[in-house]
């Protein structure tokens, strides 16, 4: 087969590849609803407001619950997270409040 | 036959430093025949060759192909003259790709592919299929016995083969004008000769061919039809040798 | 029709003759400009799941949290406050959350020890997240001793251990009854770490928050959409590490396409007029340098964002889960569920194929346009 046709069929089966991507994404998300059912029950039951991530950091595992001065923290109304802390606007009074 | 009308090609015009190539050229170029342009370097025959060849315009005056088979969509049958200098860009770039074939001094072979895209190249942006053209590159390689370098890259090629392989990528559109510039520059004399063969046999085959040289091998060959003598832009002597 | 069709294969034939002649450098080209794409499309998958995640989960989070501080420092809360704000109008229920950390000399990590309800947990007995149960070595029916803040030991009989599903809100979790939890940590009884507030009317929100504020001026309420943007910003693309690996990459990417815009060769040049001179057209060099760009940079999108969706989502990220989830001794263990932004697939289409294929048309423009009898003059 010819050069060029070889490249378009390799790119052509990429593309197929990729715009499935979305299509899996959907279908594992489907599939998964249950799972999520559960981690929603244990959410509802215990009260939980944060994701386990980074658990020993104290301002990461319960960004939501901290102290208003604490290390990291670059804004009194800020909810501390180290980095990203420093990038996020705080939610100052009157904007975007939900 | 090509008819030159009143030629002039004149660079950076307006300029202080204008010059003119080609001044005030007239001529009639026979069909199915070997015309020779001979003069020193400088003296404006390779500008003439570009504009006879489509890729160049002059500055002022005309060029008619007459009884050539020039690809123009709206050239009615029966009108055998087209005026080329008149065309629009794409026109005058189709004339050049189906009715010319070059051939450079340098050979202008494209380093690192192999000698059968070489000859294919010119082929490429015709929207020709490439089974088509490719059936004629090694038609033509084995033409020329170069048949067995089709896969090698051009560069480890040698003078000889190298010219062969340029003169067969000319031949690829199936031209009926075949113009080369200074052919035998880079050549040595038996190689020079055997390119005077092949140029017979072009000519054999119906072609026209136009070469522009200062070289005695070429311009004393028996084979030439007619003789264009060049200098400072003009035609000094145009005669033909048969 | 056919022939323009042909004329595009046929360039494209040239193209990746060209493009082969210098193999080692084109193929590390391809090689980098997959990595940079692969770099940015994992971190794109990641960062959408994890936001996707969070957003599913925290849908169920209580509507507001209370805090009370003292001297600016969180505090606990006693009881009567919880009495007080569920009597506020559009209030439905008040659930005082008794929850700590818990320091593991033994492996250094940390748990996050919680007090469920008394329908839920039964005395001396424990549930415990996957990641708990993995540093410790835990399976049900085991003893996990902790020791109690004064320095009696508390032996806890594993009941449970929460899904491995649930890792990314629960791996770290030890939750025991509200008895064992005042035992373990000496707490007071009568209050409360914080206040779990459940409001009728989700638009009523900001005015209790603002009734609580006023009855009790140490308490701090925390809105449910703080704590859904808090997370959004954090695993946003604009936040912390991806920030900084988005901008590294995005630059030496720039520094590279740059450095391939500006160099055209004197081989280069000469080529394009060897092909003008054999009857090529300005459009037919530009479209075979449109392909040239585009074999590279398409071939590296898609492969690159393929890769990283079976990185991101197959292989859970390996190369990234450190910087992206954190460190930490009792790590999520968890899959995350895939999820494809076709806007953010789009932007990084538009930010690296694009401005590649740009970058690789236009230096050749000028060159292109040469005229053709150029190549006779050399």
């Amino acid at each position: 087969m010819r050069r060029s046709l070889q490249f378009l069929l390799f790119t052509g089966v990429s593309l197929i590849i990729f715009m499935l991507l979305p299509l899996h994404a959907l279908r594992a998300q489907q599939r998964s609803a249950d799972e999520l059912r559960e981690q929603s029950f244990l959410f509802k039951s215990l009260q939980l407001t944060d994701l386990c991530l980074t658990t020993e950091a104290r301002y990461t595992r319960h960004p939501a619950m901290a102290d208003r001065h604490a290390p990291f923290q670059s804004h009194p109304v800020a909810l501390e997270h180290f980095p990203s802390g420093s990038l996020i606007l705080p939610l100052l009074p009157g904007r975007d409040r939900l | 036959m090509i008819e030159l009308s009143g030629i002039t090609k004149s660079f950076n015009s307006g300029k202080s430093n204008q010059f003119t190539a080609v001044d005030n050229v007239t001529l009639v170029v026979n069909p199915q025949q070997i015309t020779v342009f001979k003069g020193p370097s400088g003296s404006g025959k390779t500008s003439l060759l570009t504009m006879i060849g489509c890729m160049a315009r002059p500055t002022s005056g005309r060029i008619f192909l007459r009884g050539v088979a020039a690809a123009v969509p709206f050239q009615q049958d029966g009108v055998e003259v087209v005026e080329i200098t008149s065309l629009p860009e794409r026109f005058l770039n189709d004339i050049r790709r189906s009715t010319f074939g070059f051939i450079f001094q340098q050979f202008n072979l494209v380093k690192g592919i192999t000698v059968l895209e070489n000859v294919m190249l010119p082929a490429y942006p015709t929207g020709e299929g490439r089974a088509d053209f490719r059936a004629r590159a090694l038609d033509l390689l084995e033409q020329f016995n170069i048949a067995r370098l089709s896969g090698q890259r051009v560069e480890l090629l040698s003078g000889g083969e190298l010219q062969r392989v340029a003169i067969a990528r000319a031949l690829i559109n199936n031209p009926s004008i075949v113009i080369a510039d200074e052919p035998t520059a880079h050549l040595d004399t038996k190689l020079s000769q055997e390119f005077m063969a092949i140029v017979g046999r072009l000519k054999g085959e119906g072609k026209s061919v136009l070469i522009a040289s200062h070289d005695p091998i070429v311009f004393d060959s028996a084979l030439v039809d007619s003789l264009v003598e060049m200098r400072d832009g003009a035609v000094i002597n145009s005669r033909s040798c048969r | 029709m056919k022939r323009a069709v042909e004329r595009h294969l046929n360039i494209l034939e040239f193209t990746l003759a060209s493009l082969l002649r210098r193999k080692a450098k084109n193929l590390s080209l391809l090689a980098m400009y997959l990595l940079v794409i692969f770099i940015l499309a994992s971190l794109l998958f990641f960062v959408t799941g994890l936001k996707r995640e969070a957003a599913v989960i925290l849908n169920d989070a209580p509507d507001m949290v209370v805090q009370r501080l003292v001297a600016g420092r969180q505090d606990l809360v006693p009881d009567g406050y919880a009495a007080e704000i569920a009597a506020i109008r559009g209030v439905t229920a008040v659930r005082p959350r008794l929850w700590g950390y818990y320091y593991d000399a033994l492996n250094g990590a940390n748990y996050t020890v919680m007090a469920g309800d008394d329908t839920t947990a039964i005395s001396e007995k424990a549930t415990i997240g996957a990641g708990v149960a993995k540093v410790r070595n835990l399976a049900v029916g085991d003893l996990l001793p902790l020791i109690s803040y004064d320095k009696a030991p508390l032996l806890l009989e594993i009941s449970a251990i929460f899904p491995s599903a649930s890792n990314l809100v629960a791996a770290d979790m030890i939750v025991i009854s509200p008895v064992d939890f005042q035992q373990l940590f000496n707490f007071p009884s009568g209050q409360a770490t914080d206040l779990a507030v459940t409001v009728r009317n989700a638009k009523e929100l900001p005015t209790v928050a603002a009734k609580i504020a006023a009855r009790f001026p140490d308490s701090r309420p925390i809105l449910k959409s703080e704590i859904q943007r808090t997370y959004q910003s954090v695993f946003d693309w604009r936040g912390g590490m991806t920030l900084i690996i988005l901008a590294s990459s995005l630059l030496s990417f720039i520094i590279f396409a740059w450095d391939k815009a500006t160099g055209l060769s004197a081989e280069e040049r000469k080529e394009i007029g060897i092909l003008k001179s054999i009857g090529w057209e300005t459009s037919d060099v530009l479209l075979l340098k449109f392909w040239e760009g585009l074999v590279i940079s398409l071939t590296a999108f898609l492969l690159g964002v393929i890769l990283a969706y079976g990185h991101v989502f197959f292989l859970s990220a390996p190369l990234f889960a450190q910087a992206l989830k954190g460190w930490s001794v009792i790590y999520p263990d968890f899959k995350l569920m895939p999820v494809v932004d076709a806007y953010q697939l789009a932007v990084l289409f538009f930010l690296t194929v694009v401005p590649y294929t740009t970058a690789t048309i236009i230096p050749c423009w000028r060159a292109a346009t040469i005229d053709p009898d150029a190549a006779m003059r050399y």
